[in-house]
């Protein structure tokens, strides 16, 4: 299991459009991947509950990923985040 | 003649044919299924055909108003596929054993109520996208095909709302604006028409039965005054129709002058700068193409509040307008209280004649603890871009002198503490008729000169600003202070300064050629006036005006 943190920069939040590229990400890898915030955690492979978590500006976003290619998943999303949001 | 207000979207004026968009909202019917498997087959048909419909909407957003705004199509069918809704419509279905239609309505209304609660006001209107992606699954699955009324001529769109799905599916070319009775400046139809670039009229005051008479009339939306005509009076319509040529003109012009040197047809430059009173203002001095800033009052800094604004207050302010203006002059002028800018809790005695009295740099010398803490906020803020630092109401040499000794003593203090800074540029306003007389010896002290021609004008004719009954006397272009205004230039050039003007007079376009001709080097105006300005000094040749003077 991999498991990372990351602090929000994008001065909008995880929007809608950022949300749905997280969601291509993610659907390109077998491993379950799991977004939280405040102890909330959901599905990274859906865009409703991305979203429904209201992601803001300076807030901590913490990922969990499991399964046979958590290596590369991890690795796809940390880039993603940091080139994104 | 009817008139509505609403909030407005992006500006201009729409002339034409109204045209009401109703939606095909007939309530869902609750019906009960007996093989509800076969209900979530014709669900699942349902997203697929949706989807297709996406795809192609998307495809036609991404000629029309480009990849950034095309992608809410793609987040649309993310939505349409993700499991959390699909779980909840076809557990509805098999739960309740009923209609999908049913099923997809209510997941709908769940997921919508989901973002109107959110706080963030941007996610509250995303339930608006969860509408519009229910809305085209229970369409397909009534059977019904996509809208596609092919009018003859552009039109109005009028609706009570419109998803973004709707906006762009309409034919750019036959649409003159949108006008809808809800909606918010924040939602992605709102960001369209933005792009589109029409006028567009959100949350307007209209009673939605009125909807129904209005298709077919004669309306006019004035995007710019969040105006709705129907059917308008001859007298108004003109002067819309006036008013719809001239913004076109205004924008065509300031469309092929943008990014453009000021630069005369003989190759004389000229900085042409924007004045500010607050960081608000940056996106109009960027948007105006400003070369920079020539003068940003700091007194509003003051006026706004009930204390003393404290240094760190005032270093991230300047650090912001310093930043944003990327390596661009940014001038901020120092304190400017008094006269007719009052402010309480600075506690100044009544006085009989203030435009005369303790203001400006005679308050900073006179308390000198509020001039140190700007002064330290300033070159603290300095090291972060190209800020210049300018002292207003100069009158003597003395007052230099004391200046540089609190400068000299401010920049010793920074030093010792180790606080990062960096010194400005220093210059003075040109703004009494001391100063104008004594401006070859103040030429040597100083980085720039600045003219302020409100007060110079109210000093050297002797004509109180404040007094309408003086009106009359008061002439703005006197040869008094077009002649103070080519010696202080001229002073300004001999010792190898120079001299700019951020009074009004600056921006008064039937002098644009004369300051050319004086050697003027730098105009301070209002963002709007920028590009009117630049227009003139294209157009102009100074060594043959200079001639035709003379």
């Amino acid at each position: 299991m991999k498991t990372f943190e990351y602090i929000i920069k994008d001065e909008q939040g995880i929007h809608a459009r950022p949300a749905g590229e997280l969601v291509k990400v993610a659907k390109q890898y077998t491993s379950t991947v799991m977004i939280g915030k405040d102890g909330n955690s959901v599905d990274c492979k859906k865009i409703f509950g991305i979203m429904g978590l209201g992601v803001k500006k300076d807030q901590t976003v913490t990922f969990t990923i499991e399964g046979e290619d958590e290596e590369q998943a991890s690795h796809a999303i940390q880039s993603f985040m940091s080139e994104n949001l | 003649m009817n008139q509505y207000n609403g909030k407005s979207v992006f500006g201009g004026i729409a002339i034409g044919k109204i045209k009401v968009l109703a939606k095909g909202d007939a309530p869902v019917k609750r019906i009960h299924i007996d093989k509800p498997q076969e209900e979530i087959e014709r669900y699942h048909a349902a997203v697929e055909e949706a989807d297709r419909e996406l795809s192609a909407l998307y495809e036609k957003a991404l000629k029309e108003v480009g990849e950034a705004n095309a992608a809410i199509f793609e987040i649309h069918k993310m939505m349409l596929e993700d499991d959390d809704y699909k779980d909840s419509v076809e557990g509805i279905i098999l739960n309740q054993s009923v209609n999908a239609e049913y099923a997809v309505a209510a997941t709908s209304e769940n997921f919508a109520r989901m973002f109107s609660d959110m706080e963030d006001e941007y996610m509250r209107a995303r339930a608006a996208d969860v509408k519009d992606i229910s809305e085209r699954l229970i369409r397909v699955l009534s059977g019904k095909g996509e809208e596609d009324e092919a009018s003859e001529e552009p039109e109005i769109i009028v609706a009570k709302d419109l998803a973004p799905s709707e906006t762009v599916s309409l034919d750019k070319d036959k649409v003159l604006a949108f006008v809808t009775i809800q909606g918010s400046i924040n939602s992605h139809t709102a960001i369209l028409a933005r792009t589109m670039g029409i006028p567009a009229l959100v949350s307007t005051n209209m009673d939605e039965q009125m909807l129904d008479l209005l298709d077919g009339k004669m309306g006019v939306v004035d995007g710019t005054n969040g105006s709705f005509y129907i059917e308008p009076e001859e007298k108004i319509l003109e002067e819309l129709l006036a008013q719809q040529k001239k913004e076109q003109e205004l924008k065509d012009l300031y469309e092929t002058l943008k990014g453009k040197e000021n630069v005369t047809l003989d190759g004389k430059k000229i900085m042409v700068y924007a004045n500010i009173g607050n960081i608000k203002d940056l996106a109009h001095v960027i948007k105006n193409d400003a070369g920079g800033i020539g003068l940003f009052r700091s007194e509003f800094i003051f006026l706004e509040r009930n204390d003393f604004p404290t240094e760190e207050e005032q270093f991230a302010i300047y650090k912001t307008v310093a930043e944003t203006m990327a390596g661009k002059r940014v001038i901020i002028r120092t304190l400017d209280i008094g006269a007719d800018k009052k402010c309480d809790y600075f506690q100044m005695d009544p006085e009989e004649n203030p435009a005369m009295g303790v203001r400006a740099i005679r308050i900073c010398l006179t308390r000198p603890e509020i001039f140190k803490t700007q002064l330290r906020a300033l070159f603290r803020a300095s090291a972060y871009g190209n800020i210049a630092v300018m002292y207003p109401m100069i009158t003597s040499m003395k007052e230099i002198k004391a200046i540089k000794a609190i400068v000299q003593e401010v920049c010793q203090k920074l030093k010792e503490e180790g606080i990062p800074y960096k010194m400005p540029q220093q210059g003075i306003m040109i703004e009494t008729p001391a100063a104008v007389m004594i401006s070859d010896l103040l030429a040597k002290e100083v980085d720039f000169f600045s003219i302020g021609t409100n007060d110079l004008t109210q000093y050297t004719l002797a004509i109180d600003r404040q007094n309408e009954k003086l009106d009359d006397f008061y002439d703005s272009h006197h040869p008094a202070v077009l002649r103070m205004i080519q010696m202080v230039v001229d002073n300004a050039h001999e010792a190898g300064i120079w001299a700019g003007i951020c009074g009004e007079l600056g921006a008064d376009t039937s002098l644009t050629k004369e300051f050319l001709k004086m050697g003027v080097d730098e105009l301070s105006v209002s963002p709007a006036r920028i590009l009117p300005i630049r227009k003139i000094i294209l157009e102009t040749n100074v060594t043959e005006y200079g001639r035709i003077k003379e």
